[in-house]
């Protein structure tokens, strides 16, 4: 097997992992509906999808299948092509900027062959995940337009018109952060956040010396929501205005897709910012032997969070739930047991932080969701240029100055 | 001999040229927007081939991501629709084809003839730092000369676009 995967190492090891990256992302994709449609309830004081299996687990599920089975309007008079092209163009580039994100601090060997943790690594990775935001805007530009009905094409315009301004912002954003960390590489903009002040105080980017990037992190955050589309901003798909918005017209798995993207570019955003601002996989913790049990907290975690499953589960008003949720708590209880295992514990350590910190968050954003009022247009145009770009541009101007004092 | 390089060397450039010819035979001018926008990433993957990587990808950032947007922005509100074929004049038919051939084959040959005694370039990659370096210590005074410029040409195209204020 080592000989072929030294042969083929796009092959046996590349190709898998896109694969498997690819089934986790779209796993992830259609239960953070669930999550966004939970909380959202809770927030608003209802119970959300309830019916679909225990606690709504099967719904996400469900949908799916209800997109696959309806008919698939095209409205009549519409740019056909365009109008094919727009959802597969929002789906594909929101998935692929996934593949520069690294998950965990050392490479991963498959088969003897050394390969970083996420799919690749590379020299501008950050960049390239702005070529693909930036490029972004074209999936609900050209379906407003393609869709040949008032509504949409109001929502695209919006859009188009929203993204360039806060585009601007959110790049600006993090100028800061890159001029902190010397580079464009995510995995070298992490390891440059190692280390800690005064001997507990993680060194990342949000609290560091010689210039603490809060300013930029509340400007990246402000303006990744916008970039995102997502409520407040969502103006593109106002549904007291616009209908629908932009995807008025789509039906089916076409409007699915669109769906996808918006939460894929959620999920982006949100390990950028884990990355930029939070230091990406590094533990909360120093790694120092007084604070060696801290190695033991992905284990706690899911442990505890098996058991409270089995407690809960074993009550639960259907018998298909008090099936279910138990076996899913055990199944959590022994993932727990094994990550305390010797070989598997160092392994963990940078996915668990990562992931954890990217659920703060997906969290974030959909309270967000359910607490803000929609801005006015004229408001955002405003918000957008004439409070975000020059912060950010101050920012800007600030941490360079920093860094010039301190390296003098 | 092709080797991977130059495999994907013919594909971008087959796919550059296509996208070219797409651009002026499409009749609507978001399809020809589009066919530009496939030239501009397509280019963007000939600039990695050379190992410009952070040229490669602001090409896709500012002229794919940002002044195609404004195109295509333009075209939407402006709702313009897919353009009559004009009548070829006479005069292009039998004087202006055969002058763009001529034009095409000697383009063609002198660019033949300048590039085949070259060497194939570095191979390594050229890093963001060299190339600021070059931009903002060694350049810097032709860099900014540039940004003066075009803030000039900004602030002239203000000027003209602002309405006169009734009084």
């Amino acid at each position: 097997m080592n000989e072929i995967a030294a042969q083929h190492p796009f092959l046996v090891v590349v190709l898998p992992k896109v694969v498997i990256l690819l089934f986790l992302l779209l796993t992830s994709l259609a239960y953070l509906t669930w999550f966004e449609r939970k909380v959202v309830a809770h927030i608003q004081s209802r119970w959300g999808p309830y019916r679909v299996g225990p606690h709504g687990l099967m719904q996400p599920l469900a949908d799916g299948l209800k997109f696959l089975f309806k008919e698939d309007v095209t409205p009549a008079g519409s740019d056909k092509f365009t109008y094919f092209l727009a959802p597969f163009l929002a789906l594909s580039l929101a998935t692929t900027s996934i593949a520069v994100i690294p998950f965990g601090p050392k490479g991963l060997t498959i088969f003897g062959q050394p390969t970083p943790t996420g799919i690749t690594n590379l020299n501008i990775g950050l960049l390239i995940i702005f070529a693909i935001t930036s490029m972004a805007v074209y999936g609900v530009a050209l379906a407003g337009w393609s869709s040949n009905s008032k509504y949409p094409l109001l929502g695209g315009l919006r859009s188009s018109a929203q993204m360039i301004s806060y585009e601007l912002a959110l790049t600006m954003s993090v100028v800061g952060v890159i001029l902190m960390a010397g580079t464009f590489n995510l995995s070298e903009i992490v390891t440059a956040q190692q280390g800690f002040m005064w001997g507990f105080v993680p060194r990342w980017n949000l609290i560091a010396a010689p210039m603490p990037q809060i300013l930029g992190f509340l400007l990246f955050a402000t303006a990744a929501v916008a970039e995102t589309n997502r409520a407040p901003f969502d103006l593109a798909e106002a549904e007291s205005e616009l209908v629908a918005g932009f995807h008025t017209e789509y039906s089916s798995f076409k409007f699915a897709m669109f769906f996808m993207a918006e939460y894929s570019s959620m999920i982006t955003v949100s390990c950028l910012a884990t990355i930029l601002f939070f230091g990406g996989w590094l533990s909360p913790f120093p790694q120092t032997p007084m604070f060696a049990w801290s190695h033991y907290i992905p284990t706690a975690a899911f442990a505890i969070a098996g058991l409270a499953l089995i407690a809960h589960g074993v009550r639960y008003i259907t018998i298909w739930g008090r099936m279910v949720l138990p076996v899913l708590g055990l199944v959590m209880v022994a993932l727990g047991i094994l990550f305390s295992r010797p070989g598997v514990i160092d392994l963990v350590q940078g996915p668990f932080w990562f992931l954890l910190k990217i659920a703060v968050f997906l969290f974030i954003y959909v309270w967000v969701r359910g607490t803000l009022p929609r801005f006015r247009y004229d408001q955002l145009m405003n918000f957008g240029w004439k409070v975000l770009l020059p912060f950010s541009i101050l920012n800007v101007v600030i941490t360079s100055l920093a860094i010039v004092w301190t390296h003098r | 001999m092709i080797t991977p390089q130059i495999a994907v060397f013919l594909v971008l450039a087959a796919v550059v040229v296509a996208g070219a010819l797409n651009l002026i035979l499409q009749r609507h001018p978001i399809h020809s927007a589009l066919s530009l926008i496939v030239v501009m990433v397509a280019l963007a993957g000939l600039y990695l081939l050379q190992g410009a990587e952070f040229v490669a990808a602001v090409q896709i950032i500012v002229y794919a991501g940002a002044i195609m947007v404004l195109f295509i922005f333009v075209i939407m509100v402006l709702n313009a629709g897919a353009e009559e074929c004009a009548n070829v004049s006479r005069w292009a038919r039998f004087v202006g084809v055969p002058l763009g051939v001529v034009f095409l084959v000697e383009v063609a040959y002198w660019i033949g003839r300048s590039t085949s005694g070259l060497a194939p370039g570095p191979s390594e990659t050229v890093s963001t730092r060299d190339l600021s370096t070059l931009l903002f210590r060694d350049y810097v005074f032709p860099f900014e000369l540039t940004s003066f410029l075009i803030l000039i040409a900004l602030l002239g195209a203000i000027v003209l676009a602002r309405r006169e204020e009734s009084n």
